[in-house]
């Protein structure tokens, strides 16, 4: 966000826009109940206590965070691989596609994430995130913000730009995670304390095609840009 | 695949006695010689209804002999488990086990339920070779498929190998399974039932196949050789924690009823007969410290009677035990209905103090020796046996058939199948309605009832009513 409002030039532009839609994934997968809110009202009137309800956003914050961060990882190290970094991107933005294409032609949930226990919500946050792809829905997001700060430096060295791209790693995993934890949170202190839980099963709404389209479109956004640019 | 959950499907248990009351009762209906095939019945059970307590559907089956016992639904209320994040599904389908020939049947209630039909027959044979047990009994939706407790383990007798639960898909009702990896001490099974967010299930032990296929064995009771013990399992890892002996002569540990709401870590189980005095009991099981705990917290005392009035069963003890052989927990958890079936009684207790249960309400309906008639006038052999609670408390169902075979001991006359009601007073009380008085097909009889858009004794749920 460096950068924004300095100079409103293309490359600002671009980079203001990346910023927001990191932003709006994360409202965006806060208020999915599939992603966990609706776990931290069930804790908080479990325990009859507002501080389990916190600890419990606390808890799929931090499952989330890690899937987010381990799934940007591999592309951080790939990406020093400078004069590899379009077909990187392509490769990334293809990826998206096909998983957002496989979601939504099988939309059977794992049966493996029924197994874990509600006591680990940071485990079960971390293998929703991955399962259904909510930490890839970043990844083109997360190129081209790289691929923005990296474009007056691809002459810099390789250890420079591992250390700048794991930055931004952890600094689009953290904007995401907090985007998140605030919608999500927001909605479930409203539920818990206002609307009641008649707010969950009606709220509740089947978001497997949309979630599926949104990273087929993810995806595509970025493949367009990238052949375009 | 929906676009919404089910309506039927409440996040809490006060969210589900606040729905509409229900408008149909499902029943099933067994041929205890095995000369008919079973049947679903639909009975209409809204008030004001032209047909209102009558029978207006049937789906018969293409089989006879499977012998209908306990039976559920595809999905209910668990579905809505914020872990599962698979609430779009419909309650739509009743899954109807056979007890004696392990054949399954899906049928289809939509769209209308006087239209009900066969979907799927799942044979004998799957579930023989997918999951190794036989007898399946009682169905629970859970939110990650359909679980289904059998009587039976492997082999002609159902002896080889011990029963268990196995795990069915709820949308293309494939057997995907056994839900057990470490079954622990665990050799007999009954009922079960779970406290889902708390992460336990609760199985009771009733007999293997030989102890009750062909009636009860006397001298096997005698020698209290019946099942009297409860396990508990910690659900997601599928592993026995803890077993708990009620006491050798604690024989049949029957129903398992926990408390709905999930904030509340107690429930209950019906044992039917104590072997040293024929009292049948109720006892109360909880969870503190990381421990599961029972004890005796009710019990029902036989009625002494003439020899001459008695089936030779009984004659040598000369009293009619209680039998307590169904009990259901309201859905706000405040009272807990006990069905006497030998003694002919419907108890109602009161269990806000879940360990000091008090008697709230009483009627008679049958009895061994007692044969107390129904206010309709109309004759009531057997006694209360599978008991439903309508969501919102206010009306309580019960057949009067337990087992083919038992019946033929116990009730020798027979038990031509009927299904009551009784209305539930504000503070509790029981009077039965004259005018709900199911009667059945000649040769039938009845066993459990599911209410339309789900009971006292479906579903479960994730969030607490607070």
């Amino acid at each position: 966000m460096l950068s924004v409002g300095l100079d409103w030039g293309e490359a600002s532009r671009t980079l203001a826009w990346l910023w927001l839609a990191l932003l709006a994934s994360g409202i965006y997968h806060g208020v999915n109940p599939g992603m966990g809110w609706p776990l931290a009202v069930s804790a908080g009137l479990l325990e009859r206590s507002p501080r389990a309800l916190f600890g419990a956003l606390g808890a799929l914050s931090a499952g989330h965070l890690l899937a987010t961060f381990l799934v940007l990882l591999p592309f951080a190290l790939l990406l020093t691989l400078a004069e590899w970094q379009r077909p990187i991107q392509l490769a990334a933005s293809l990826l998206v596609i096909g998983f957002g294409a496989y979601r939504l032609v099988d939309r059977r949930h794992p049966r493996a994430l029924a197994r874990i226990p509600p006591s680990q919500l940071a485990l079960w946050s971390f293998a929703v995130a991955i399962a259904h792809g909510a930490a890839l829905m970043l990844l083109p997001i997360y190129l081209g913000l790289c691929q923005a700060a990296d474009l007056d430096a691809s002459h810099r060295a390789a250890g420079a730009l591992v250390s700048t791209n794991l930055a931004m790693a952890v600094l689009v995993s953290l904007a995401h995670v907090v985007a998140m934890v605030v919608a999500g949170g927001c909605l479930a202190w409203l539920v818990y304390r206002y609307l009641g839980l008649k707010f969950v099963s009606r709220s509740w709404l089947n978001l497997d095609a949309v979630w599926a389209i949104s990273l087929i479109l993810v995806g595509a956004i970025a493949l367009v840009f990238n052949l375009t640019n | 695949m929906t676009m919404r959950p089910d309506p039927t499907f409440h996040a809490s248990p006060k969210l589900a006695m606040e729905a509409p009351p229900e408008n149909f009762a499902y029943t099933l209906l067994l041929s205890p010689d095995f000369s008919k095939p079973d049947a679903l019945a639909v009975i209409d059970a809204k008030p004001g209804s032209p047909t209102y307590s009558q029978i207006v559907h049937t789906v018969t089956m293409p089989n006879k002999g499977d012998e209908f016992h306990h039976f559920g639904w595809n999905a209910c209320s668990s579905a809505l488990s914020p872990l599962a994040g698979h609430a779009f599904i419909e309650r739509r389908y009743l899954i109807i086990p056979g007890l004696r020939s392990s054949r399954i049947y899906i049928v289809d209630t939509k769209p209308d339920p006087t239209k009900a039909k066969i979907h799927k027959i799942i044979e004998p044979e799957e579930v023989f070779k997918k999951t190794g047990y036989s007898r399946p009994h009682t169905i629970h939706c859970g939110p990650d498929g359909v679980y289904v407790s059998t009587l039976g383990g492997g082999g002609k007798d159902g002896t080889s190998g011990p029963p268990g639960v196995f795990i069915m898909d709820c949308e293309t009702f494939e057997v995907l399974g056994r839900w057990e990896i470490d079954r622990g001490p665990q050799t007999l099974h009954y009922d079960f039932w779970w406290n889902l967010p708390r992460d336990y299930m609760v199985t009771s032990e009733w007999a293997l196949p030989p102890q009750f296929e062909n009636g009860i064995v006397p001298e096997d009771l005698l020698s209290n050789k019946y099942g009297h013990r409860l396990h508990f399992w910690d659900l997601r890892a599928r592993r026995n924690v803890q077993t708990i002996d009620l006491g050798a002569n604690h024989q049949m540990a029957l129903e398992v009823r926990p408390a709905h709401d999930p904030v509340r870590e107690y429930g209950f189980v019906g044992v039917v007969v104590d072997t040293t005095n024929l009292e049948a009991s109720i006892w109360t099981w909880w969870r503190e410290g990381g421990k599961f705990h029972a004890e005796k917290t009710a019990t029902i005392p036989p009625e002494p009677a003439a020899k001459e009035k008695l089936p030779p069963l009984l004659q040598g003890f000369g009293a009619v035990p209680p039998l307590v052989t169904d009990i259901d927990l309201s859905m706000d958890d405040r009272f807990l209905y006990v069905s006497c079936w030998g003694t002919g009684e419907m108890r109602q207790y009161d269990v806000r103090d879940p360990r000091k249960p008090k008697l709230a309400g009483s009627v008679h309906t049958g009895g061994i020796v007692r044969r107390a008639p129904h206010p309709s006038g109309k004759a009531y052999a057997g006694g209360p046996q599978m008991v439903e609670i309508s969501r919102d408390g206010k009306r309580v169902y019960w057949t009067n058939s337990l087992y083919s075979t038992w019946d033929d001991q116990f009730y020798p006359d027979g038990v031509p199948g009927v299904e009551v009601m009784a209305n539930v007073g504000r503070n509790g009380g029981l009077e039965l309605a004259s005018d709900y008085f199911v009667s059945f097909p000649e040769g039938y009889r009845a066993h459990q009832i599911r209410l339309e858009g789900g009971d006292c004794s479906t579903d479960s749920f994730c969030y607490p009513s607070a």
